[in-house]
Parts: structure tokens; sequence; C-alpha cells
């Protein structure tokens, strides 16, 4: 096994465990961070294939993707300061005003 | 055939249209409301415009005269529709039958229209009725200018439409109300016929336009390639014409329709409208030669339907009553001619009954005019000297209805009676029909004479205290029209009695037989072996004796049965008008009646509200299981999102792969 497989395993891990911290945590915070993580394996797997493929454009994407955590973070964290405000917690349970 | 392009078809058409524009919106919007304008600038405004109308036809009628042998004014205004390879355009066009029937419709019209201004002086909304008349006016124009078929029809409706808007004209009165709708649905079934007549001429000939179907069926070839349905084409025609020309079996609506003001009885109800089916198949007459199925059936309902109401005219009391049977029987003895094939004798019967039952409605309205109102002849009697222009005219009329001796009347209904045996689509029993119908008519209008200016007064003394002889603006239309009335005849002089007169020619047959062609009578009949000369004794014979009897009897009497008592029952009978309005409530109206009900309270209940209903609660049980979905947790979402995404990706991984 090269170690570009095994970096890529190594993404699709992280994207793994972020995607069950998403679906599976009821703690908002915990949310916000799977997200990171989804983030951060894309950032991973595009970075090595830039390497391998030997041309920069992967690079490049993971700056746009760095700043668009960035922004998601800041948004993410103020909805979340409204939702503790409007609902008394930041539990993902606790806002259901949609169910139908 | 010559064909000049010329605007007057089209200003004629106009004129009167104008003329409802200014009494219908201009007077109103400047007036602020229909019942502010003064009864004299509306029936001036009114007559005016058909007066116009008639001044131009009358130049018109010159120019048709002065013109070759079939000579015609065509204004040819715009294409009205073209499609799947029917091109009609609005054309109006004036030959000599059309310019026959321009002229009495605008020279009725406008003596009617000068009536009307004095008739209705006292009504309420004068420019309502008005602009009402002037609107009939321009659809009876455009319906016998009108150059095809559609455009015919475009006619046939409007005057349906003013017909009904003038019958309701109190429409106050829930009777009278009621007696507009009835013609108006009853008209609707001919109307249907009509239609279906139009489509089937179109599916075998592809044109509706007049001309074309005249030259068309001039073809031998195209007239055996349609002669399979012309039979059925004719009949469905024909059932428009019943509707409209109130014969049996859709007459009940022309009755009825007296309850509107009386000069439009005189117009609508005798002079124009009614005679649409007449002129329709003369004008068709090339169509109906082919179906001597159709002819035979025409005939007959003809026959049938002028002896049928002849004889419930009898025993009517109201004046107007006994005017309207006595068209709906005129009407019949047209569409016998029409059906024995003597068209242009229909033709001539329809001009002189235009001139003569206007004038006798005309006089009936000056009449009740006096008698504040009252149409009951019961009540009425020996106002011959308190109405001496009304009765002279009216005289003038009825000896001319009964076929008087060198009375318009006379010439026109024994050509009819002549042509039933001498043609050979004639038959002899329709003949024995005719005559009774001709005694019958010359017998009631003589009772009608008898009971209103003859006989014993049995005025009521508030009648009696404000009769009066009505003003000159309606003694001079009834003066004209008596004048028409009793001189209209000459233009149809029988050959055999114009050899005697200096060689007097048969004006209207020669005027007409480009478009409707002459038949040659036999001097002695083929159906039956009657000299002409014995036929015309004969009728006058009778017409003179059933008159004067009809007058002598009812001097002292108002019905047979107060003479014969053995009759009583037939005079039920007859005054209950053979009960046909209740025969066909209970077998037409009833059960229509109760189908509107079962759908109703049924089918619209049931079925087509369930549907509705039903489907709304369908969907609202469909919604109801797939909210369960909805939970509202973001994460349940975020899953749903991550199957749906893992599917796509599949789904291209496999159509890339």
């Amino acid at each position: 096994m090269t170690n570009d497989v095994l970096i890529q395993l190594l993404a699709a891990f992280l994207f793994t465990v972020g995607m069950l911290v998403v679906l599976l945590r009821r703690d908002t915070i915990m949310v916000l961070m799977g997200i990171e993580l989804l983030l951060n394996a894309a950032n991973i797997s595009l970075v090595a294939f830039s390497k391998s493929g030997g041309m920069i454009d992967g690079q490049l994407q993971v700056f746009f993707i760095i700043t668009v955590a960035a922004a998601e973070s800041a948004i993410g964290l103020s909805i979340l300061v409204n939702l503790y405000r409007n609902f008394g917690s930041i539990q993902t349970q606790s806002a259901t005003t949609l169910k139908g | 055939m010559e064909t000049t392009y010329s605007s007057l078809p089209l200003l004629i058409l106009i004129s009167p249209l104008i003329g409802f524009f200014i009494n219908g919106v201009v007077y109103p919007l400047k007036l602020k409301g229909f019942a502010k304008t003064d009864p004299n600038t509306a029936g001036g405004t009114a007559t005016f415009f058909i007066g116009l109308s008639f001044i131009m036809a009358c130049i018109a009628f010159s120019k048709l005269a002065g013109g070759g042998d079939n000579p015609s004014l065509t204004s040819y205004c715009f294409e009205w529709f073209n499609f799947g390879g029917l091109n009609i355009p609005f054309e109006l066009r004036i030959d000599k039958l059309s310019g026959t029937l321009v002229m009495i419709i605008t020279g009725i019209g406008t003596l009617i229209h000068m009536y009307s201004t004095s008739y209705m002086h006292d009504e309420e909304c004068v420019g309502r009725y008005f602009s009402y008349l002037n609107l009939f006016c321009f659809n009876m124009l455009l319906l016998v200018m009108g150059n095809n078929l559609p455009l015919l029809f475009f006619g046939w409706e409007g005057v349906g439409l003013c017909s009904y808007l003038l019958i309701g004209f109190w429409y106050t009165d829930t009777e009278k109300a009621n007696a507009g709708k009835k013609a108006f649905v009853v008209n609707r079934v001919g109307d249907l016929g009509f239609l279906v007549g139009m489509f089937l001429l179109f599916r075998e000939l592809g044109t509706l336009n007049l001309p074309e179907i005249n030259t068309l069926l001039a073809n031998p070839e195209v007239v055996t390639r349609i002669l399979p349905s012309v039979t059925l084409i004719c009949l469905s025609l024909f059932v428009g014409a019943t509707g409209k020309s109130a014969q049996i079996p859709l007459y009940v609506w022309l009755p009825d329709a007296m309850s509107g003001p009386t000069p439009v009885s005189a117009l609508i109800h005798a002079a124009t409208m009614v005679t649409a089916g007449v002129y329709m198949i003369a004008r068709l007459n090339p169509l109906f030669e082919l179906s001597p199925i159709a002819l035979s059936v025409i005939a007959h309902t003809g026959a049938v339907t002028a002896l049928f109401a002849g004889s419930i005219a009898i025993a009517q009391t109201d004046i107007k009553k006994v005017l309207a049977y006595s068209t709906v029987s005129q009407l019949g003895f047209m569409f016998l001619a029409c059906g024995v094939g003597a068209y242009q004798t229909a033709v001539f019967h329809l001009m002189t009954h235009a001139f003569f039952k206007a004038l006798l409605f005309l006089g009936s309205g000056s009449v009740i005019h006096a008698c504040s109102g009252e149409q009951d002849m019961t009540k009425m009697g020996g106002l011959k000297k308190y109405l001496p222009h009304t009765h002279i005219t009216m005289l003038i009329g009825s000896l001319a209805i009964s076929g008087i001796p060198f009375f318009s009347g006379f010439f026109s209904k024994d050509e009819i009676l002549y042509s039933t045996i001498a043609l050979p689509n004639g038959v002899s029993y329709l003949f024995i029909i005719g005559v009774l119908t001709a005694m019958l008519t010359a017998f009631y209008t003589g009772r009608m004479m008898s009971l209103t200016f003859y006989g014993s007064e049995r005025l009521s003394h508030d009648v009696k205290h404000h009769l009066h002889e009505s003003p000159a603006l309606m003694t001079f239309p009834l003066y004209v029209l008596a004048g028409l009335a009793a001189f209209g005849g000459f233009l149809g002089v029988p050959h055999l009695l114009g050899n005697f007169m200096g060689h007097m020619p048969h004006f209207l047959s020669h005027w007409l037989s480009p478009l409707v062609p002459a038949k040659e009578l036999p001097l002695v009949a083929v159906k039956l072996p009657l000299h002409e000369g014995v036929v015309m004794a004969g009728s006058s014979v009778i017409a003179v004796v059933s008159f004067f009897a009809g007058i002598a009897v009812f001097k002292k009497i108002q019905f047979i049965s107060d003479a014969f008592k053995g009759l009583a029952p037939l005079q039920k009978l007859l005054s209950n008008k053979y009960f046909i309005d209740e025969i066909y409530s209970v077998i037409v109206v009833g059960p229509i009646k109760k189908i509107s009900v079962f759908s109703g309270e049924f089918i619209d209940k049931y079925i087509v509200d369930g549907a509705v209903n039903g489907l709304g609660r369908g969907i609202r049980s469909l919604g109801g299981t797939f909210r369960a979905l909805q939970t509202g947790d973001i994460q349940s979402y975020g899953l749903l999102m991550l199957g749906g995404v893992l599917l796509a990706v599949l789904f291209i991984f496999k159509a890339l792969v």
C-alpha cells in the first residue's frame, strides 16, 4: 500500500468520524466540530491528490475551503448563541419547531 | 349575375345601430339614467335613424330596379373568420330578394317607430324601449342582408335577443318576464336545428356563403354527391324555421309574446322576425328543391299549423291573442306555399301579411290605447263611432287578411291555395285544409271586428270616460299601412286576372325570378280538376260569406257556444288552446324540471361535489402519512440528506462505469 492510498484512507476515516459526530452527537457544539472534521478530511484528500497529481488546483481549493470553514464556524456559533437564547439549551432535540 | 360593390348595404345596416347607441348609451350617460330621456327625443332619434335607413334602402332598391338581369349591391367589410377551409367574410348583399325584405323592414319599421313615439309616450324608460327597437332593426337587416349563413345566424340570434328584451320590456311583471324567457328558450330549441343544418351543409359543400351554395347546387355532380344527406340538412334547417317562425311544435311562444308592447308585436311578431324562417327557405330554395320529403314535411306542418292556430283564434277573447294565433296561422300558409314549391308565393304572402298584420296590430294597439289598456274584446263593442280612423283602417286590414277580392291578402292567399293543387309537389287534401283555414280566417277576423267595433257597448264606465281617438302620429302609420294592405296585392296579379286589367304582369314574380325561380301554374290544376278561375271565385265567395257571417253572428253574442249550447265543450277546448301549454308542461317541462332537480340534488351534490371533496380528503390523508417524515429533528434530516447524496453518487458512479 503506497503512501497515497494510506493518506486517502486517513481522509476517509476522518470524514466518517466527522459524519458520525454530526449525525449522532446531540450537543450543537459537537455538531459544529464534526463539520470542521468533515471539511478538514476533504482538505487532506485534496492536498494529497494535488501532491500526487503534480497539479496546484487541489491546494488552491483548500484555501477556499479554509476560508469558508472560518465563515461557517462564525455563523454556526452565532446561531448557537441564538439557539441558547430562544430555547434555553443547545441540545439539537430542543429545536424541533418545524416538526410536521 | 352582376355584383356591384357599394357602401349602401353597410350604411343601411349601421344607421339603426347608431340610433341604438345614442338611445342606449349616449343619452343615459349624458342624463345619468335610463329613465330620464325625454320620450319625444328618444322616439325622434330612433325614428330618424330607421327612416334614414329606409331612404337609403329606397336608393338601393331603385339601383336594383335599374340594374340588369340579376343585380346586387354588395358591401365587403372585412374577413370575419377564416380557418379549416371555412372562410366567412363580413359581407352584406342586397339583391332582389333581400332588397324586398329590406324595404319591408325599414319601411314598416319606420312607421312603427313613429307610432311607438306616441304609443309609448307615457311609459317609463322610453329610451330603453327605442334602443331595443333600433337594435332589433339592425339585427333583422343583418339577417336579411348577410351574405353567408353564419352572418344570417348572427342576425337570427340577435333578433331573438331583442324579441326577448322587448317581450319582457315591463320586466317587473313576472308573467311578462316569463313570457320573454319562454320565447327565448323555445327559440333555442329551433336554433339548435339551424346550427346542425348549417354544420351538415358545411360538411357536404365546404362553404356557407349563399352565392357559392347556389352555384354549387347548380352543378349536377355536386347534387348527386350530397343527395343522400340533403333531406337531413333541410329538415334541420326547417326545425330552426319552426322555432323562429312559430310553427308546430314550437309555436307556443308566439301567443305569449303578446305581453310585450303592441308596436313590438306588430314589428317583430307579425311583420318581420317571424317571417325569417320563410325568408331562409326562399333564400335556400335550390337546396330545398332537392328534397321532396323535406318539402312535404314543410307543407304538412304549415297546413296543420294554419288550421290549428286558425281554430284557436276563433275562441280567444284577448284581441292581441286573436291576432297572434292569426299570425301563426298565416305563417303556416307561407310554409305551405314553400312546401309545395311556390317560394315566390310565400314571399308574396310574407309581404302582404307584413302590411295587413302590422296594420291590424297597430290598429289593435290604438284600440287598447283608447280603452285605457283593456285588451279583452268582451269588454269592448261599439267602438266604431268613437274611433273612426282606427275603425276604417282596421276594416281594410281585416278585408285584406280575409281575402276579400282585390285587397292584398286575396291575391297572395289565392295564389297559395291554387299552388297547392296546381304544382307537382302539391297535395289535394292540403288544398282542402287551406280552404278551411281561409274560411276560419275570414270568420275570426269578422268576429274580432264585430266584438270590437260593432254590436253593443260593453265598456266599463271608467274606460268610456277616457275613450279617445289616437293622435295623428298613430293614425298616420295606420293609413299608410291601410293603403299598402289595400293595394299591395296588385304587385302580384295572377295572369288570369291580369289579362282583364290590360295585361297587368305579375310584378313580384318577374322581380324575384332570377333568385327564386317562377313556377308556371297551369290554368287547370293537376291534383284536382279545378280551373284557376273556379278556385278564385270559390275562395272569394267563401271569404266574403265567412267574413260577414263573422260580423253578423257576433253582434249579439261573444262566443259560438252562446248560440249553440252543444258547442260549449268545443268552445272550452279552443279557448284553452287545445290545452297544448298544459300538455307541454306535463310531457316536456315537467320531466326537464325533474332532471334538473335530480342533477342539482343528486348528481351535483354527490357526484360532482363528492369528487371534489373526495380528492381533497385523499390528498389530506396522504399528507397525514407523509408528515411523519417531518420530525423537526435536524439530525434526521441530515441522515436523509446523507442517504440522498450516497444514492446520487452511486447513480453517477454506475453511469460512468
